[in-house]
């Protein structure tokens, strides 16, 4: 293939696209815990904000949400520094941080539902355990729960990612020059849209293949313990 | 936001954006499917030569995101010569509602097959091997017993694939096509008013999706009736005599 110099903003818009994914996942996995809390939560509107927070954002098509969460920022914010404020300027959101948003959110809500299931995947008696060690709660969540939970989630959360890492090419819609948009600018220009998408999609299996090699070897470190344990 | 613009921008929506977003999906989840039965039963085939090709297939269209799946349908192929000269592939491909049912459907097709292959391979082998010691072989197996028992198994996974189609005919917005998302970004451009035309667009598609959750979960129900068994009641007093 030919890229006619534009090879650089290929790669570059790469990086940008895996900086995206990860940025999305650290905000996505704190709320897919908060999340999971809520949702197995003995409190009966805590429950109902968790379930309604996930039925929201698996009814919502993923590029809506990227255009509400941008825009909708973007007014919230001016709204509260112009009006409320009372400061006179120009307020704009990064496409950047828009992207992490909208994708983090969406990422917290499926994978609210990774960690509820691993968390009750957990034996109750684990807990008790621990409990009768004195262990305080949150040192039982510490040093029981989030270690245990980890490992039965690794999968389902390696399969988000994926998702996610496609996903980040919707952030392109609001102006993003992430691998995506990259190949868009380089196909307008050059007249050959083909070369440089086909190029762009052969990034993202790249990028999804190596995540998936990362992933493989997260499940392994994750599960050394259990595994050597099950005499597998 | 200004409520008083919403029942206009619902109107516009459901009249225009709504046909097409329905017209889209069904299309493609329909040809995806045809798509996917073929995907399937070659993937599980016994010969590694078979199963390389729809291997390769899955593996590009669930790799690679569905936005540039289109735009490469849309954009790319339009810039390949051979395309444009043909008498009857370019009539087709310069128009985006083709070029949409043509990406949509590649990519379902792919996850589908995905779902129809462990299904397949979820059916307990005893139900194919009481089909062969009735003394049926090949196709009428394929045909009575794997395809039926893998779509009652893989239904709700289907189901799932189905909402994800829904989800992702919005992307054809980007090549112009007049969805429920299309509509919507022309009416921010229109009236610059984002969050009331894509908070509209997007109670649109929560409505379409609970309805279609609870027609899937019904579609499931009637298909898995004869795994219920009798009525508790009956089932005591059976017992008992």
């Amino acid at each position: 293939m030919d890229f006619q110099g534009y090879g650089d903003l290929l790669i570059q818009g790469a990086g940008i696209t895996l900086r995206l994914a990860v940025g999305a996942v650290a905000l996505g996995l704190i709320l897919g815990l908060s999340g999971a809390a809520l949702k197995l939560s003995r409190n009966k509107l805590a429950r109902a904000v968790g379930n309604g927070y996930t039925d929201l954002f698996r009814g919502l098509p993923e590029l809506l949400v990227v255009l509400i969460f941008y825009y909708g920022a973007e007014t919230l914010l001016r709204h509260v520094v112009n009006d409320l404020l009372g400061i006179d300027t120009y307020v704009e959101i990064s496409p950047f941080l828009g992207g992490v948003l909208a994708l983090g959110l969406i990422f917290g809500a499926y994978s609210s539902e990774v960690f509820r299931g691993a968390v009750l995947s957990i034996p109750k008696g684990h807990v008790e355990a621990a409990k009768s060690f004195g262990m305080t709660p949150f040192l039982t969540y510490r040093r029981i729960i989030l270690p245990q939970v980890w490992r039965v989630a690794l999968p389902g959360l390696g399969n988000l990612f994926l998702v996610t890492l496609k996903d980040t090419a919707l952030v392109s819609v609001i102006g993003l020059d992430e691998l995506m948009r990259a190949a868009n600018t380089a196909g307008r220009s050059t007249r050959d849209y083909f070369t440089f998408l086909m190029a762009a999609a052969l990034l993202y299996l790249a990028l999804t293949v190596l995540s998936m090699a990362v992933i493989h070897l997260l499940e392994r470190r994750a599960s050394r313990g259990h595994l050597g344990a099950a005499g597998h | 936001m200004n409520v008083d613009l919403i029942p206009g921008f619902l109107f516009k929506m459901l009249t225009e954006g709504l046909p097409t977003t329905m017209a889209l999906v069904a299309l493609s989840v329909s040809i995806g499917f045809f798509l996917a039965v073929p995907t399937a039963l070659l993937r599980v085939s016994h010969n590694p030569a078979v199963r390389v090709l729809p291997y390769a297939y899955i593996f590009f269209f669930r790799g690679t995101p569905l936005l540039i799946q289109i735009a490469l349908v849309y954009y790319g192929l339009s810039t390949l010569e051979w395309i444009r000269g043909s008498e009857f592939l370019w009539p087709i491909l310069r128009e985006p509602f083709w070029c949409a049912i043509i990406a949509l459907s590649l990519n379902t097709g792919a996850y589908s097959g995905e779902i129809l292959r462990g299904a397949i391979q979820a059916i307990p082998r005893g139900e194919v091997e009481a089909a062969r010691a009735h003394g049926m072989h090949g196709w009428l197996i394929v045909r009575r017993i794997l395809l039926p028992r893998a779509f009652q198994i893989g239904l709700p996974a289907y189901g799932n694939e189905i909402i994800l189609m829904v989800k992702g005919s919005a992307l054809t917005s980007t090549i112009t096509l007049l969805d429920i998302t299309g509509v919507a970004r022309n009416l921010y451009a229109r009236y610059y008013t984002p969050m009331e035309a894509f908070v509209t667009a997007g109670v649109i598609y929560l409505v379409l999706v609970f309805l279609l959750t609870r027609l899937l979960r019904w579609v499931e129900g009637r298909l898995s009736r004869h795994l219920l068994g009798p009525p508790e009641t009956e089932l005591a007093q059976d017992r008992a005599s």
